[in-house]
């Protein structure tokens, strides 16, 4: 229910001839939709079950992995993103990437801390040279979308490791090439597609290279893992 | 509308006209750093004067405030084909080509410089480490190591001397012009611009020293060095060359030397094909040791 009240100083010019008394309240309804913060059956989701608060979540971040997967030209990733799924994918990379050949301090793959620098400041980076260069899309959508790009790099990786299980040859090696290049391919693609409506057309290949040498550095870290002895 | 008014408004439409048919005029002033006036659009609508004003004044290439993002963003006014024909300017430099009045023409960029750096950093940290592999792969003691230590220091020394050397080189010719010395002078975005762009020549290069030739190597290096030596000393010559033939000819061999440590120090860092295993027993087979060659042979001026 809402009152409005209009005071009337003096009557509009050409109307003189009508007179309209001050002090107008005009009454009214008038109906605001409410947002969809309150579920259907009307509690607040304050008082759900934990267990259900986490399977939305969960199921957010796992409908988003099947838009990596299949990637079509979709807004979804755009429209509801989230950090959850790629600090998942930076975390289970980074540990993937452990136990590699540390003899000696200098000599050996990335640590932790440098898988995600390299993966955190990178999409930081390349955001910012999006925008720079007069991208629509938002900060944290495209850190989004550059997370969840991941995906099949880190399922490369998972496979890379156990191939390498059965030891380190030459024939593992080309598995590993072939694997890695596909996923790397794929995850390009993947983030082409979801990031291209939002560049202007003649700065497309800006935008694009650095996200090219963004994923090809991580497929260098995963094809160059070595286990050790 | 009485006829003063008519008068008035026609000239803001003149105006308006002559500069959106001719946006890229250049300006030929030494102290050029705004771009012509890009498109203006004048409302025809009756809107008021207020309006009209600023659609003018926005149009303009304003100085904004150094702490905002658009000041960052004049910056990155770059389309894809004026970055590839920049970067083929670096690589073909022809006498009397100018690269800063040829190809910048007074809209300096920083994503040319900033990614070329990265490239660069990352091809040769992972060209050397390939390198590396290819050369020791017939020992049975080597064993693979991924060496990923060597992007930070590869990070390092080139972001340091894309970025130092431009700072250095335009503060001494601006203190140059100051002193009455040269006349013209570069500004501080153009001097970084055109640094950046002239390590792209390095890229292939680092790329194709995977081939374990020593003379090759070299070859290569030679051939980096004056292409990318080429385009820095055709830029800076013209400026410098007012000046006393003693400084002249000491900044230009300067700029060159330096570019050739840059280039010799990364082949000699990433590019070792000397690292002896140390291998118990008596029946190892000696390791082998091929010795660098210093830079020493290569520092003779070519300016």
């Amino acid at each position: 229910l809402v009152v409005i009240h209009i005071n009337i100083v003096r009557p509009f010019a050409g109307l003189s001839d009508v007179s309209i008394s001050e002090d107008v309240p005009v009454e009214g309804d008038i109906s605001v939709p409410v947002a969809a913060s309150v579920t259907e059956d009307g509690f607040s989701t304050l008082d759900e079950p934990v267990k259900e608060t986490v399977l939305r979540d969960l199921r957010a971040v796992g409908s988003k992995f099947v838009h990596v997967l299949y990637p079509r030209r979709s807004s979804a990733l755009l429209r509801d993103w989230d950090l959850w799924g790629p600090l998942l994918l930076c975390v289970t990379l980074a540990l993937l990437l452990q136990g590699g050949e540390a003899d000696s301090e200098d000599r050996g793959g990335p640590q932790f801390a440098e898988v995600f620098v390299i993966i955190w400041f990178g999409s930081i980076i390349i955001t910012l040279n999006s925008k720079l260069l007069g991208g629509t899309i938002s900060f944290f959508q495209s850190l989004c979308v550059l997370g969840y790009c991941i995906l099949p790099l880190t399922v490369a990786m998972a496979v890379c490791r156990l191939v390498l299980l059965g030891g380190s040859s030459t024939v593992s090696f080309a598995v590993r090439l072939v694997v890695v290049s596909a996923s790397f391919g794929w995850s390009t693609f993947a983030s082409t597609a979801f990031l291209a409506d939002s560049q202007p057309p003649n700065r497309k290949a800006l935008v694009v290279y650095p996200v090219f040498l963004f994923y090809f550095v991580i497929g260098w870290m995963i094809l160059t893992f070595a286990p050790s002895q | 509308m009485s006829s003063p008014n008519d008068l008035t408004f026609h000239e803001f439409e003149e105006a308006a006209e002559l500069l959106s048919a001719d946006p890229q005029a250049s300006t030929l002033s030494i102290s050029a750093s705004n771009t012509a006036a890009e498109d203006v659009t004048v409302d025809l609508s009756d809107g008021d004067e207020e309006q009209e004003n600023s659609e003018l004044l926005g149009g303009q290439k304003s100085s904004k405030s150094f702490w905002t993002f658009e000041y960052y963003q004049s910056f990155f006014d770059v389309d894809t084909m004026q970055v590839l024909d920049r970067v083929k300017g670096s690589v073909m430099p022809l006498p009397g080509r100018n690269f800063i009045k040829h190809h910048l023409k007074s809209n300096p960029d920083l994503y040319g410089p900033f990614w070329i750096c990265v490239t660069l950093v990352f091809s040769v940290a992972v060209s050397g480490n390939l390198s590396t592999f290819l050369s020791q792969k017939g020992d049975p003691a080597y064993h693979y190591r991924p060496q990923f230590h060597r992007v930070t220091v590869a990070a390092l020394v080139i972001f340091l001397y894309a970025w130092l050397m431009p700072v250095g080189l335009w503060a001494f010719l601006t203190w140059r012009k100051g002193a009455e010395r040269i006349v013209g002078s570069y500004s501080f975005l153009e001097t970084v611009c055109v640094y950046g762009y002239s390590l792209f020549i390095y890229i292939p290069t680092s790329v194709l020293w995977i081939i374990p030739f020593e003379w090759l190597r070299w070859m290569l290096i030679v051939v980096a060095m004056v292409i990318s030596g080429s385009v820095l000393v055709l830029t800076f010559w013209p400026v410098v060359q007012d000046d006393t033939k003693l400084m002249a000819v000491a900044t230009v061999v300067t700029i060159v030397l330096l570019h050739t440590l840059l280039a010799v120090g990364c082949k000699l860092y990433f590019f070792q094909t000397a690292v002896s295993v140390p291998a118990a027993g008596p029946t190892t087979p000696a390791p082998h040791l091929t010795s660098t060659t210093p830079a020493l042979f290569l520092s003779v001026s070519t300016g």
